[in-house]
């Protein structure tokens, strides 16, 4: 579903962000990506969902080559692949339905469907009695709720989410991740960024990958790890 | 049709940063306006002007009537000669008496008629050039019986140059209005797509084609331009009103001018709005 092979992304200013990372995301798998602030979790993602391009390597996604694909064909990667951002990015003015269904909209869905797929979507997320609600009016997990309904829009196979709970409570937090765990117990690949290691730690049986200084220096379902302790992580 | 929903509900959903720049792209049209109103009513006058540009060609009095059709009928073949008139003698002394009534006196007194025959020259359109008008009166000059030609040398020259002047400084002013016009929607347009940048990033982050994308908001410039071309036409036609009817009598500009004007706003905010767009459409 997700493979990196030997990626590598330098920039001309910051120089390396990722070195030589390598990993793989299978069908239907929940994945934490952790490390520091920097150590490379949102460029990885950004490389995964191909807003930026690796400087050597390849990243393949649902079959789609970094080599290969073109900034003009990445809208076709974009709607097997969803993306949940921190601070959320809903569409100010529009409510939560108008939210959703502007994603449905952009990928084609018939307009006397728009409504009723709209609701559908935040039915999943548990927000079908908010859908009327101005984007401002709902709260932090309310409206990361939206966004995550307006990611499932494209139905993707693969579910990216860039520090998801890093502006929410730990209430809403954990809303949020049951939520992820609903969704991948439905198929879906979640790859979630987070710093947060106490909620790491809830989820013991979620794979961990870890990042450091743009190296992988941690995966918690590389066979040398499951022989051994797993290393300490208290990054 | 997503597309001219979307562009419309743009207008609705932001109606004051919608009436800011169809305001800012009126006004940058409004000054090419009022230069379109002044310089076509100073490229009527110059017209009409040269439409009295002619050359007098006066013959002797012992010229033959034959000889005159004969002088007539071949500046009628020139292309630069749409039409001639011959005036005779009395012809010549009736004009004088109805054009200068103060010396009528003198004219009743004469013995002798000393005013020549006449023939007038009438130069077609295009043709009232210094040169055209050279030509003319050296073809007359051949005839001996032609005693003289006039065409006021000096101020045929002085008026050509006015109207090089002239348009060489509407070509100079009307093409930094232009510029300054099209820099000015271009500004509106780009404002009103950074406002609504976020809305390009959800559409990308959700797989939208970037023609999807683009046609919304390219429907939007060309819509805002034409809006504000029309405001334009509206205020230009006010200020036009009102110095015909307070301070002086002004031509209104012809209906494809104004169609143009409008044209050209629709075409500059759809061009300003795809330039814009590009960038927003390279970040992946």
């Amino acid at each position: 579903m997700i493979k990196l092979n030997h990626v590598t992304k330098e920039y001309a200013r910051r120089g390396k962000a990722l070195d030589d990372v390598s990993f793989q995301v299978k069908k239907g798998e929940f994945a934490f990506l952790t490390g520091h602030s920097g150590s490379g979790k949102s460029t990885t993602l950004r490389l995964i969902h191909m807003a930026d391009f690796p400087t050597g390597g390849e990243v393949l996604v649902c079959g789609f080559s970094s080599n290969v694909t073109t900034p003009r064909d990445v809208w076709k990667l974009r709607r097997r692949v969803g993306f949940v951002f921190q601070e959320f990015r809903l569409l100010p003015g529009r409510t939560a339905l108008q939210n959703v269904t502007f994603a449905l909209e952009v990928t084609g869905t018939p307009r006397k469907e728009l409504a009723s797929q709209g609701r559908r979507l935040l039915a999943q997320v548990g927000l079908a009695v908010k859908s009327g609600m101005q984007a401002h009016e709902l709260s932090g997990g309310e409206q990361q709720r939206v966004a995550i309904a307006r990611a499932l829009a494209n139905e993707p196979l693969v579910l990216l989410a860039d520090e998801p709970t890093g502006n929410l409570d730990e209430r809403a937090a954990r809303g949020i991740m049951e939520l992820f765990r609903d969704l991948n117990a439905r198929g879906m690949a979640v790859l979630m960024a987070t710093h947060d290691l106490d909620l790491v730690r809830a989820y013991p049986d979620v794979r961990v990958l870890e990042l450091n200084e743009g190296r992988l220096v941690f995966d918690s379902a590389a066979p040398e790890v499951a022989d051994e302790p797993a290393p300490a992580r208290d990054a | 049709m997503h597309a001219i929903r979307e562009a419309l509900a743009a207008f609705r959903r932001a109606p004051l940063l919608t009436a800011l720049s169809t305001a800012m792209v009126a006004l940058a049209l409004y000054v090419v306006g009022l230069f379109a109103v002044a310089s076509y009513n100073l490229h009527e006058a110059l017209e009409r002007v040269e439409e009295r540009v002619e050359v007098v060609v006066y013959v002797r009095d012992d010229a033959r009537d034959s000889e005159i059709q004969l002088l007539e009928e071949e500046l009628r073949s020139m292309e630069e000669v749409a039409d001639t008139r011959y005036y005779s003698k009395e012809d010549a002394l009736q004009r004088a008496r109805v054009d200068l009534p103060e010396f009528e006196e003198l004219f009743t007194d004469l013995e002798v008629n000393p005013l020549p025959a006449s023939v007038e020259v009438e130069l077609g359109a295009g043709f009232r050039t210094p040169e055209s008008v050279a030509r003319v009166a050296d073809r007359a000059s051949i005839y001996p019986f032609v005693e003289a030609t006039r065409y006021g040398q000096e101020w045929v020259d002085r008026l050509f140059l006015l109207r090089r002047i002239g348009g060489i400084t509407t070509a100079i002013l009307g093409s930094a209005f232009a510029v300054v016009a099209a820099l000015i929607i271009g500004t509106a347009v780009r404002i009103a797509i950074f406002a609504r940048r976020e809305e390009i990033h959800v559409m990308r982050l959700v797989g939208a084609t970037h023609g999807f994308i683009r046609r919304p908001f390219l429907l939007e410039g060309a819509l805002t331009g034409i809006l504000g071309g029309g405001l334009a036409v509206a205020l230009t036609y006010a200020s036009y009103l009102g110095v015909s009817r307070l301070i002086f009598r002004l031509e209104w500009i012809p209906l494809e001018w104004v169609v143009a004007g409008i044209a050209a706003g629709g075409l500059f905010g759809l061009l300003a709005s795809a330039f814009a767009l590009r960038r927003y459409l390279r970040e992946v």
